[in-house]
C-alpha cells in the first residue's frame, strides 16, 4: 500500500518544489499573495486566479499527457478550443438550452479527435503532421460557423461554465479537478494507462502482444479532442462569446509545456497526469508572477520564456544526472568500504 | 623489441557498482599483441559492463588500464578510439544511408580546397578495403551489401581510427557460415598485424576457431584465463556455469497421439512465402529449419496473423478461423515469441512485471485489469519456474540480460495459457545456461500437451526436440522430416537439394 503512493510522490516532487518556488516567487513580489477572501458567496485571491486561470490550460494538458504518452503530439487543441467554443455558442444562439450546447460542443471536439486519431492510427501519417492539418484548418472551420464575427450570447447556464460559482469555488476549477480526478482514476484503476504506456514505447511489440494498438491510438486522440473542446467551451462561456480568432490561441504550446514541465518525455511511454497538472499550475503561477510584479507589458513573453527555461534547465537531464550523482554518492561508498578492512584484517592474520 | 614487449592492454582490479549489484569485481584482463582473445561468460556475467569500461562508456569505480605500458582513463567511446581501442558492436553501427567510403572516412574526409575530395576518398576506400580481401565498389551505399560486409567495413573502420586493440561485440550473431569465414580471415589478418582482438560471442565452436586465449568471467568476477589449445569446450563450460553441464540426452519420445489442433492449408503471401501447409497436433513439436531468408519466420508471422496473408486459411480443431492480426491469434490461444527481442519482444521501459502481463491483459480488455495481487503472483510463479534473474519485478525489463528477457518473453505467454506456441529462434543470442534450460522447458510444454512450432537455425537444437521437422528453402517448404529421420545430415541435405518436389506437408 505505501509502496505506490510513496512512488507517486517521488515522481511529482520536482513539479511540486517548483511549483513551491513559483509561488514564492509571487509572494516576493506581492506580500498579499496568499490571501483568499469570501464576499458575496465566492472566494476571492490571487491563489484562487491561479487555479482558476489554469484551468484551459490544466484541461487541455490532460488529453495532451496521454497523446504525448503514445509518443504522439496533438498541435490542434487549440483549434479545436475554437472549434467547441464556435459551436456551442451557435447552438444556444439558436435557442437551444446550455446542455445541449456543450453536448454539441464536445461532439465537434469528438468528431476533431477522431480525425486526428484516424490520420494517426490507421494512415499511419506522423502526429505532429496529422495534427497540424487540423491546427491550420481548425481555426477555419470555426470562423465557417461564426461566419467570420465575435458570436456573443447571454445564455446563464452556459456562462455558469466559465464564470459561476459553485459553492464558493469558481466552476472552471471544480471542472478541471473533476476531469483531472476522474482521467486520473480511469486510467491507472484499469489496464488503460499500462497499454498506453506499452504502445509508446514499443508499438510493434505491443501489438504483437495483442494490444489494440490501433483502437487505442484513436481513443486517445478523441480524449484529447474531449478535452479540447471542454476548455474552448469554458473560455467562450468566460468571455460570453466565441471568438474564432483568438480562442485557445497558441494555447496547444502551453499544454505541450505543461506536459514537459511535468516530467513526461515526449518519445513517450511512462507518463503522470498528476505531474502534467502540476505543470499547468507552475505556469499559470509563472504567468501571475509577470502580472502581479507590475513589470511593462512589453516584458511579459520574454519573463515568461526566461522562467521556462529556468524549469527547463533544471529537469534536463545532465542537471538530473548531476543531483542523482550527488545524493548516490553519499550512501554510495558504504558496500565497498565496509567489506574492505574486513578483507585486510583477513588478510593480516 | 619483437616479444616480451608486455601486454597492449592490461586493466587491473577493474569494478563497477551499480545500485544494488556489483556488476564488476575486481576483473582483470591482459592482452597480448598479437592474439585473439575470447570474452566468455553467461549472459549477465559482466562481459559487456567489462568492455564499456574499458571503452569508457561507463566510467569504472576502481582499477587501472594500462595501455601499452601507460595508464589511460577514456572518458569516452571517442576517447578510447583516440587512444588505440576500437570497438565493433553486433549491430552494426555505421550510417546506412551514406556509401561505404563515406562510412569509412565519416569525420576525418580528405578535403580538397575545403571541400571533400570524394574520388581519392573512393579510391583510399577501395585500396583500404582491399587490405580485408573485399572487392567492392566504396562509392555504393552501405546498405547495397551484406550484413557481412557491413561488419567488415566497421572493423575497417576501427582499425584504421584506433589500430591497437579492436573489440568484437558478438559481431558473428547475424552472419551465416561463410560470412562467418569471410569475417575470421580478417580477423586472423588482423592478429597477425599485431593488434589485440577481443572476441565476445555466444558460439564456443567460433570461439576455439579463432581465439588464442579466453577469459572467463561469472557474476562479475573473473574466474579463470585459458589458453584455449589446452582446455576442452566442456572444461570453458564447467568454468562459465560453475557446474558441470549434464550431457543432453536425446530420448524422442513419439508424438502422443494428441487430437489435430492446428491445420494451415496454403498459407502464403506473395513477394514473402509460397503456399505453405501444416498440421499440428497436441503434444508436437514442429521445427521449422531453413537457412537465413528462407522463410522461417515469415512462416511464424503469417500463421500468427502479424503479417496478413493473402492467400490460403487456417483450421483450429477443424474449424476456420480468422487470423489477420496478432490480436484475433491471440483470442485463439496462440502465442508468438519473436526473433528480435529488442524491438518486436520487449517494452523495454515497462517493468518486468508488466511484460510478462501484458498479452494477458491485453486479451482480458482494458475494461478487466488483473486484480495486483494477482499479477504479482503470476509474475513470481513464473520468474521462479523459469529462473529468470532480476533484482527486482519493478526493474525496467530492457536491464536484464538477454537470456533473462528471452525467459520473461516466453513467461509473457505461458501466462496467457497457449494451446499453441510458435517460438522464432528461442535461444538466439543467449548463453548456455539459459539455452539448455529452454529447451528443457520446450519439452516439458510439449509433454504438457501444448502444440509448438520452433523456429531455430540450430540444427542440433531442432533435432533434439522436434517430432517433425519442415525444411524451408526459398522461401517454400521444400520436405517434411520426421522420426528417425530427423537427423541434422538429413535436414541439410534437405536444404541443400535442388528441384526435389515438396513432400506435401499436412498428415
Amino acid at each position: 500500500m505505501i509502496g505506490p503512493k510513496h512512488s507517486t510522490f517521488k515522481r511529482i516532487l520536482p513539479q511540486l518544489l517548483i511549483l513551491a518556488a513559483a509561488l514564492a516567487i509571487n509572494l516576493v513580489v506581492f506580500p498579499d499573495f496568499f490571501d483568499i477572501d469570501f464576499r458575496n458567496g465566492r472566494l476571492f485571491g490571487n491563489l484562487i486566479d491561479v487555479l482558476n486561470r489554469a484551468a484551459p490550460v490544466a484541461i487541455l494538458c490532460v488529453g495532451m499527457t496521454l497523446v504525448i504518452a503514445t509518443r504522439g503530439i496533438d498541435l490542434s487543441v487549440g483549434a479545436v478550443m475554437a472549434i467547441a467554443g464556435a459551436t456551442s455558442a451557435a447552438v444556444v444562439v439558436e435557442g437551444h438550452g446550455w446542455v445541449t450546447a456543450l453536448l454539441a460542443g464536445l461532439g465537434a471536439g469528438a468528431l476533431c479527435g477522431l480525425w486526428n486519431g484516424i490520420l494517426v492510427a490507421v494512415l499511419k501519417i506522423q502526429p505532429i503532421v496529422a495534427t497540424l492539418v487540423l491546427m491550420v484548418a481548425g481555426r477555419g472551420v470555426a470562423q465557417l460557423i461564426t461566419e467570420g464575427k465575435i458570436l456573443t450570447f447571454s445564455n446563464e447556464g452556459l456562462i455558469h461554465l466559465g464564470a459561476g460559482v459553485v459553492a464558493g469555488v469558481p466552476t472552471p476549477i471544480l471542472i478541471w479537478m473533476a476531469l483531472g480526478a476522474l482521467v486520473i482514476f480511469v486510467v491507472r484503476r484499469t489496464a488503460l494507462g499500462m497499454l498506453i504506456e506499452a504502445i509508446g514505447i514499443n508499438e510493434r511489440s505491443s501489438r504483437l502482444a495483442g494490444i489494440n494498438s490501433r483502437v487505442l491510438l484513436v481513443c486517445v486522440y478523441l480524449v484529447s479532442g474531449l478535452c479540447a473542446a471542454l476548455a474552448g467551451v469554458i473560455v467562450a462561456a468566460d468571455i460570453k462569446g466565441a471568438d474564432a480568432n483568438n480562442a485557445g490561441l497558441w494555447l496547444e504550446l502551453d499544454a505541450i509545456l505543461a506536459v514537459v514541465i511535468g516530467g513526461n518525455s515526449l518519445l513517450g511511454g511512462r507518463f503522470s497526469i498528476l505531474a502534467s497538472l502540476i505543470g499547468a499550475l507552475i505556469i499559470q503561477s509563472v504567468n501571475s508572477v509577470i502580472l502581479l510584479s507590475g513589470m511593462p507589458p512589453e516584458f511579459n513573453l520574454v519573463i515568461k520564456a526566461l522562467l521556462i527555461l529556468a524549469i527547463l534547465v533544471i529537469q534536463s537531464p545532465r542537471i538530473s544526472y548531476l543531483m542523482y550523482m550527488l545524493r548516490a554518492s553519499g550512501p554510495q561508498p558504504q558496500p565497498d568500504t565496509a567489506p574492505l578492512p574486513k578483507t585486510q584484517k583477513e588478510e593480516a592474520q | 623489441m619483437t616479444h616480451d614487449t608486455g601486454p597492449v592492454l592490461h586493466a587491473k582490479g577493474i569494478s563497477k557498482f551499480f545500485p544494488g549489484t556489483i556488476a564488476l569485481d575486481e576483473v582483470d584482463l591482459r592482452l597480448e599483441p598479437g592474439e585473439v582473445h575470447a570474452l566468455l561468460g553467461e549472459n549477465g556475467a559482466g562481459k559487456s559492463t567489462l568492455i564499456k569500461c574499458l571503452t569508457g562508456a561507463y566510467q569504472r569505480d576502481n582499477g587501472t588500464i594500462h595501455l601499452d605500458g601507460q595508464e589511460v582513463s577514456p572518458q569516452s567511446t571517442a576517447d578510447s578510439q583516440r587512444m588505440g581501442i576500437g570497438t565493433v558492436y553486433q549491430e552494426v553501427n555505421l550510417l546506412p544511408n551514406l556509401t561505404v567510403a563515406e562510412n569509412l572516412y565519416l569525420g576525418r574526409q580528405p578535403m580538397r580546397w575545403g571541400l571533400m575530395a570524394r574520388r581519392r576518398m573512393n579510391a583510399m576506400a577501395r585500396e583500404s578495403l582491399a587490405g580485408y580481401g573485399l572487392d567492392i565498389d566504396p562509392a555504393e551505399p552501405l546498405t547495397a551489401y551484406s550484413v557481412a560486409i557491413q561488419q567488415v567495413v566497421a572493423i575497417a573502420r576501427a582499425v584504421e581510427m584506433s589500430g591497437k586493440v579492436l573489440i568484437l561485440d558478438e559481431p558473428t550473431a547475424s552472419l551465416d557460415r561463410d560470412e562467418v569465414q569471410l569475417l575470421f580471415s580478417v580477423i586472423r589478418q588482423l592478429r597477425d598485424r599485431g593488434l589485440a582482438v577481443v572476441f565476445i560471442t555466444h558460439f564456443l565452436d567460433q570461439v576455439f576457431e579463432i581465439s588464442d586465449r579466453a577469459t572467463i568471467l561469472r557474476n562479475g568476477r573473473v574466474v579463470g584465463t585459458r589458453v584455449l589449445a589446452d582446455v576442452s569446450q566442456k572444461d570453458v563450460v564447467t568454468l562459465m556455469l560453475g557446474r558441470q553441464l549434464e550431457s543432453q540426452v536425446h530420448d524422442r519420445k513419439p508424438a502422443k497421439a494428441g487430437e489435430t489442433l492446428i491445420e494451415v492449408e496454403n498459407l502464403g503471401k506473395r513477394g514473402m512465402l509460397d503456399p505453405l501447409s501444416l498440421a499440428l497436433r497436441e503434444g508436437e513439436v514442429v521445427g521449422l529449419a531453413g537457412l537465413l531468408g528462407s522463410g522461417r519466420t515469415e512462416t511464424a508471422n503469417l500463421i500468427f496473423g502479424a503479417v496478413p496473408a493473402d492467400q490460403g486459411r487456417i483450421l483450429l480443431r477443424g474449424k476456420e478461423i480468422p487470423v489477420s492480426t496478432p490480436r484475433e491469434a491471440v483470442k485463439h490461444r496462440f502465442a508468438l515469441c519473436p526473433e528480435d527481442r529488442k524491438t518486436e519482444g520487449i517494452v523495454g521501459d515497462l517493468s518486468v512485471r508488466d511484460n510478462i502481463i501484458l498479452a494477458r491483459q491485453a486479451s482480458q480488455g482494458w475494461m478487466r485489469p488483473i486484480p495486483r495481487a494477482e499479477v504479482n503472483e503470476i509474475a513470481e510463479r513464473y520468474v521462479k519456474a523459469l529462473d529468470i534473474r532480476l533484482a527486482s519485478l519493478d526493474m525496467p525489463i530492457r536491464l536484464l540480460s538477454g537470456g533473462n528477457q528471452q525467459k520473461a518473453l516466453l513467461a509473457r505467454w505461458l501466462a496467457t495459457n497457449p494451446d499453441f506456441l510458435i517460438l522464432d529462434e528461442p535461444t538466439r543470442g543467449i548463453d548456455v545456461g539459459a539455452h539448455a534450460e529452454i529447451i528443457a522447458l520446450i519439452e516439458q510444454l510439449r509433454s504438457d500437451g501444448m502444440a509448438l512450432l520452433v523456429a531455430s537455425s540450430e540444427l542440433e537444437e531442432l533435432v533434439a526436440y522436434s517430432t517433425r521437422v519442415i525444411v524451408l528453402r526459398d522461401r517454400k517448404q521444400v520436405r517434411e522430416l520426421s522420426g528417425a529421420e530427423i537427423t541434422p545430415e538429413n535436414i541439410v541435405h534437405a536444404i541443400a537439394e535442388h528441384g526435389t518436389p515438396a513432400e506435401e506437408g499436412a498428415r
